[in-house]
């Protein structure tokens, strides 16, 4: 595990907050997804030995929930609202749209390596679906010409770099 | 041992009947004691409670109180106090009994309760129990059939998961067949300490995995295999091999080590199929090793001695017995007995008598290995209390035959008679032994079988009854399971031809029978009879023997006396 060393010293202050190590794993897994930006297949092993639980332990909780990614995405993180709200007003159309403008498919990393494209469930703007979250940033009334617009914005700032 | 101080009865209605049980028991342990079946997947007596299965549901209540004055409330109707029942199910298992708790497991809210489980537990289950080993002995087969609704709703596609998964060296995974009831993760965590299973993804993509990399190979790996309510952990071993309802079932005794974990043997027509084990919360609770289940391969081995032989050459019984009683008259006064930690109480018992009309000093080869702490003990013979209890030998055994080598050196000794030990594996050279006759009773070919004056051919564990006493002084039973090979005969019956042929009284050849000779001449067996010995063993006096420095080191429920551990430490 190659982290940060801000990271390392976060890991151990957070084990600290605990009563028991084991309540550290969630946040532990947050933090080195932060710093690596996935979950390399070698983190259950890693965070075992930090918190003295066996491996399967944390690959359990690494498997459970869907914001755990292991493996890496495109510098940016697209999540489109799939469900009703979004949906009934066109966030498949918004979703395609991003596919198609990165040429990648869901869940992948686009051949630039800008951006990967997911659909998920709902981001809780339901009064202005639909709805696109990119990174922390949240994008409210994202039709297909608005996601067009986006997603130029997001190649014009790859070429400035 | 400290005795356990009684426990607190607690009086519960289950179904109209009442019933005392002891505190901290939980509804489906109640239930039981008045023949009530709760039926569950999740649960397991010897495990921790998770209560994730749900089948266990029950509609439970209290007697009714005033909130204002605690007094009572009673129902006109009935005259009897009013029982205030909770309007949802609750679990079985996670419900331990209190005071005057009241439980029904007949009502329509827990009959539809169990339907709704049951089918929710089949919409991922292939059903394709015609190829599924464990049909026969499967709880989802059996409480579907008790308690499910009977016919499917289901016109979805079934989920797709691994078929044939091989966890470990022993155990073969189908992941379809799981219904998740951790009862595998659970054992491997908390009885054989190898935590290296669990479920990832979830919902119905749930999947029991092993950690990448990692194996099930523990030595223990295959109780998942007996305690999985379905077909989805199974014995690579006996996977397509037989259907279980063939099977005959014989309660047997692993004869691994000293523990003397009590197993069951499945037979069909003189073959055994598997070894399983059989509860003995005294002994072994319902575990096993898994070392001990492959013990049955020896019955019908190619190196299984099946005739008779003088000096090499094939002979028949009664010529045999004539030739060691020749042997015995030339040598009169230099004959030695080895016997084995590895015979049957039985067995050393007449051993012992042999070596009494021969006036023949005895020995017994002790086999130590490393205790696992579980239910491997460090010494590996399963009988070498049986043979101090019996008086066959007056002390603990050594590894070494170094005094009879000693004897044999110095003239003393020309006719050995081994119980299936081999004697120079047990360190008598090739001078020592090309100086004696040798009287092989044994199973297997080895070093001795070949040279011998004369061999007997005699029976495995699985082709024979009889007794073991454990590392905790318990005497513990077996019978026979199979039939024995062409050509071996019974060793009760060469040892007690040969006691006649020694010169002494011609005694039972057979085990009930000859227990009254046992009785009568063992104190410490005068009461017991063969027939009568509990099938969870009978705990004999140890103090005649406390002061002996025996090998076991601490497994589940035997902790070595103190004096021993202090001994060790030093």
């Amino acid at each position: 595990m190659n982290l940060k060393a801000e990271t390392l010293s976060k890991i151990d202050e957070v084990i600290t907050h605990y009563p028991v190590k084991r309540s550290a794993t969630l946040p532990l897994l947050h933090l080195i997804q932060e710093d690596i930006g996935h979950l390399p297949p070698e983190t259950s092993e890693w965070v075992a030995a930090k918190l003295e639980l066996e491996p399967i332990n944390v690959l359990e909780v690494i498997t459970f929930y869907p914001m755990f990614r292991q493996k890496p995405i495109g510098r940016r993180h697209i999540k489109v609202c799939r469900t009703l709200s979004c949906a009934l007003v066109g966030g498949y159309k918004t979703c395609a749209t991003f596919e198609a403008e990165f040429k990648t498919h869901l869940g992948e990393v686009s051949p630039d390596g800008e951006v990967t494209v997911d659909f998920v469930e709902c981001l809780a703007s339901c009064g202005t679906a639909p709805v696109v979250l990119i990174d922390d940033e949240l994008h409210e009334k994202v039709d297909a010409a608005k996601a067009k617009q986006l997603s130029d914005q997001i190649k014009a700032e790859a070429k400035k770099r | 041992m400290i005795a356990t101080a009684k426990p607190d009865l607690v009086t519960v209605n289950i179904d109209g009947q009442e019933i005392a049980v002891p505190k901290g028991t939980n509804v489906i342990e109640a239930a039981r004691l008045v023949n009530v079946d709760v039926p569950h997947y999740c649960y397991h007596p010897k495990l921790t409670i998770v209560g994730n299965c749900r089948m266990c549901l029950i509609e439970m209540g209290m007697p009714a109180v005033d909130p204002a004055t605690k007094a009572p409330v009673m129902d006109p109707a009935t005259g009897k106090q009013k029982i205030n029942w909770i309007p949802r199910p609750q679990i079985g298992c996670g419900t331990n009994v209190s005071p005057g708790l009241h439980v029904r497991t007949t009502t329509p809210m827990v009959k539809d309760a169990r339907e709704g489980v049951m089918e929710f537990l089949l919409i991922n289950h292939p059903l394709d129990c015609p190829i599924c080993d464990q049909a026969g002995e499967c709880k989802l087969q059996e409480q579907a059939t008790g308690y499910g609704r009977g016919y499917s709703r289901f016109i979805e596609d079934k989920n797709v998961k691994p078929k044939r998964t091989q966890l470990g060296p022993r155990v073969t995974l189908d992941d379809e067949r799981c219904i998740l009831c951790s009862r595998c993760i659970r054992f491997s965590k908390e009885i054989a300490r190898d935590d290296v299973l669990g479920f990832v993804d979830r919902g119905s993509y749930s999947t029991l995995t092993c950690f990448p990399g990692k194996k099930l190979e523990n030595n223990y790996s295959l109780n998942t295999v007996d305690i999985c309510p379905v077909g989805a952990l199974t014995s690579t071993d006996f996977r397509f091999k037989m259907r279980v309802w063939f099977l005959k079932q014989t309660n047997a005794i692993d004869t691994e080590s000293s523990v003397g974990a009590n197993t069951v043997v499945w037979s069909r027509e003189g073959t055994i199929y598997r070894i399983t084990p059989r509860r003995n919360d005294e002994v072994n609770d319902t575990w096993m090793a898994d070392s001990g289940r492959v013990l049955f391969k020896a019955v019908q081995a190619p190196d299984r001695l099946s005739a008779v032989k003088i000096n090499g050459t094939d002979s028949a019984f009664d010529i045999a017995i004539n030739a060691a009683a020749e042997l015995f008259k030339a040598n009169a006064g230099a004959v030695a007995v080895v016997g084995s930690g590895r015979s049957t109480v039985e067995e050393q018992f007449l051993a012992k008598q042999l070596a009494t009309a021969l006036k023949a000093p005895t020995y017994l080869v002790s086999r130590v290995g490393e205790g696992d702490k579980l239910l491997v003990s460090a010494d590996r013979n399963p009988n070498v209390r049986g043979a101090l209890v019996t008086g066959l030998i007056p002390t603990l055994p050594s590894a070494e035959l170094v005094d009879l080598g000693a004897q044999i050196d110095a003239g003393k000794i020309k006719v050995v008679v081994t119980l299936g030990e081999d004697l120079a594996a047990a360190g008598l050279n090739a001078g020592q032994l090309a100086k004696i006759s040798v009287i092989v009773l044994g199973t297997h070919a080895n070093s001795m079988a070949g040279g011998a004056a004369v061999v007997f051919p005699t029976l495995t564990a699985f082709e024979k009854s009889g007794t073991f006493v454990n590392q905790q002084f318990r005497i513990q039973k077996f019978l026979k399971a199979v039939p024995p090979i062409a050509g071996a005969t019974d060793d009760l019956i060469v040892l007690a031809k040969l006691v006649g042929a020694a010169g002494g009284a011609m005694l039972p050849t057979e085990v009930y029978a000859l227990w009254k000779s046992i009785a009568a001449a063992v104190p410490a067996l005068a009461t017991t009879t063969f027939a009568n010995l509990p099938e969870t063993g009978q705990l004999l006096d140890a103090t005649p023997f406390l002061a002996l420095p025996f090998v076991e080191g601490e497994t589940l429920h035997y902790k070595p006396a103190q004096h021993v551990v202090a001994a060790a430490n030093a």
